[in-house]
């Protein structure tokens, strides 16, 4: 059961707060009693196995799952009740997706301009497309702003995809296996962002696949199993086969000589209930 | 050039071709949307039911007396294609049938509805031609206020409010986490895309009135890059097209709805063919310039 070093002592500080959250599709419970708290300014990293409800972890917080038991509070207010009192502004959310392009062609700047939309506010403005530029500039496609986000690579949808959440300068920012699929330059320019965040004492709540992605900027490490947390605290030791001191899955290119024996997940196979929207 | 003099100076074919104009500009802005949903075929199950519209306008209307049957048939098709839009999102957002299966159940129940309803009515389908296929000797002249309101507010709606109906169609889960309101802006949509197919129906027909949302925007993304240009592009095609073949079938003895809709397809097929021809990348050109080699490789010399 969850390791009881979590909540912190004066809840108002709580960002985010799950309490006996249950998450169903239909009749097959995926979360079952997930209680987490972050508190502002820290960086919480998610990890689990594949099924083991992350993705439908992150997608309660902010809404988007179908909650059956429990609540979840951001900013102290309820989810579901009192979205309309949530602050979104300062709320970034990068989903987990393979694309940033839709039927229609859109330039990387139109995406990410997008993000500054919320309740409150529902038109970009002239500072908006300087403000997308500038979120553009901090993934390193700032001079890539005026094309089409179809013909770029999937490592820089991921980018446009996280500028889009940046643009708004959230103080919480909530991310979806941002590393997955993503080449290794990439990965290191999203290192870089975090770092830059982390400075400026953003509060992050990450779903990772590896322990070791973005390992010393994370605070807290809270492990999913089977829809329930089996840790929280600090990050865990890998599990056997990934703990071995030249692992590394940023090497795909390591070559046959290689001793790696770890299959790379490509997380492409989505468990069942994320495709049941 | 006598037969410019002859349209511009006709009272029909002015009137035809103010709703020429309005429709050919105000079809496409919510065909960018519904092609950015991917809900291309919204338009099409919408005008089948705003059929049954049609025929409930004439059933109202024999009921009533109205000295012309038809003068309710398009204030009953906005209704219908209004309630109609709503039962699609209604479905689609309950997520228990697929939208794909209920737009299929639309569009039959609107066909059969509209011909049973119009043969309760007094009419026979011979009635229903008109609206089926368009007709510019349809084009009353109350209907050119009915068009300039509705094209009107779906213009000021669909550029108006462009920056969340993107964010919508182009990803609904992130405009639903970064708090807009979502349902209230799909609900707008599905309307304004009902309002749409009720203004040009009297010129394309509720058969082929989705083509006019949906072709100039297939045929604008092929040479565009951005959203804003993909919509202004398709809406300057829409009108040239529109208009276009409004005068066709005043030279030729052609149907309007059918002569725009060939005329969109036509237009598509050119772009489509020349396009390639004139891309700005040669054929063996790095889609990524600026992407590092992941490996090395001997290079063919």
């Amino acid at each position: 059961m969850a390791d009881s070093s979590g909540p912190p002592a004066v809840p108002s500080s709580a960002r985010i707060r799950a309490e006996a959250l249950g998450v169903s599709f239909g009749a097959a419970p995926v979360l079952r009693g997930i209680d987490l708290t972050v508190s502002d300014g820290e960086a919480v990293a998610l990890l689990g196995a594949n099924g083991s409800g992350k993705s439908t972890l992150v997608k309660a917080i902010v809404g988007l799952a179908p909650i059956t038991r429990g609540r979840v509070l951001l900013d102290c207010h309820d989810v579901v009740t009192q979205r309309r009192r949530i602050d979104f502004d300062r709320i970034g959310y990068v989903p987990q997706r393979l694309t940033a392009a839709s039927g229609v062609p859109a330039t990387a700047l139109e995406v990410v301009a997008s993000g500054l939309l919320s309740r409150g506010r529902l038109r970009i403005g002239r500072a908006g497309r300087e403000r997308a530029i500038a979120a553009l500039d901090q993934v390193g496609l700032a001079d890539r702003a005026g094309e089409s986000v179809q013909i770029f690579s999937g490592g820089q949808q991921q980018r446009v995809l996280i500028a889009r959440a940046l643009v708004r300068e959230p103080s919480l920012l909530i991310l979806d296996e941002p590393l997955a699929g993503i080449d290794a330059a990439s990965k290191e320019s999203l290192a870089a962002t975090v770092a830059d965040l982390r400075a400026r004492e953003t509060t992050l709540l990450v779903v990772l696949h590896e322990p070791a992605e973005l390992g010393p900027l994370i605070d807290r490490a809270v492990v999913l199993r089977h829809g329930r947390v089996v840790h929280d605290g600090p990050m865990p030791r890998p599990a056997p086969g990934h703990d071995a001191p030249d692992h590394d899955h940023e090497h795909p290119h390591a070559g046959a000589t290689g001793p790696t024996v770890h299959v790379p997940d490509l997380s492409v196979g989505l468990p069942a209930e994320e495709e049941m929207r | 050039m006598g037969w410019v003099v002859e349209i511009l100076t006709t009272p029909l074919m002015q009137r035809a071709l103010v709703v020429a104009v309005l429709v050919g500009v105000a079809a496409p802005v919510m065909g960018t949307y519904l092609v950015q949903r991917r809900l291309a075929l919204l338009g099409d199950g919408i005008g089948h039911v705003a059929l049954t519209g049609v025929a409930v306008g004439w059933l109202v209307g024999s009921a009533v007396g109205v000295s012309d049957a038809g003068a309710l048939a398009v204030p009953g098709a906005i209704v219908a294609s209004v309630v109609g839009s709503l039962m699609i999102e209604f479905v689609r957002a309950r997520g228990k049938t697929s939208g794909d299966i209920a737009l299929a159940i639309l569009f039959y129940g609107g066909i059969a509805g509209g011909v049973l309803i119009i043969t309760l009515a007094g009419g026979t389908t011979a009635n229903l031609n008109a609206y089926l296929f368009g007709s510019i000797a349809a084009v009353a002249p109350i209907d050119i206020v009915f068009t300039a309101v509705l094209a009107v507010v779906v213009l000021g709606v669909g550029i108006g409010l462009r920056g969340p109906l993107f964010a919508l169609c182009h990803d609904e889960e992130f405009a639903r986490a970064a708090g807009l309101p979502v349902r209230a802006l799909t609900v707008l949509i599905a309307v304004m895309a009902a309002l749409t197919v009720s203004v040009s129906m009297r010129v394309v027909g509720v058969l082929l009135v989705s083509a006019l949302m949906i072709v100039p925007v297939a045929t604008a993304q092929l040479v565009t890059r951005s959203f804003r240009g993909t919509m202004a592009t398709a809406m300057l095609l829409g009108l040239v097209i529109c208009v276009t073949g409004l005068v066709l079938t005043y030279l030729y003895p052609l149907t309007p709805g059918a002569t725009i809709v060939v005329l969109a397809i036509a237009v598509y097929a050119v772009v489509s063919i020349v396009r390639p021809l004139l891309g700005r990348r040669g054929p063996h050109g790095d889609p990524h310039p600026d992407v590092e080699d992941d490996v090395r490789v001997r290079e063919a010399a």
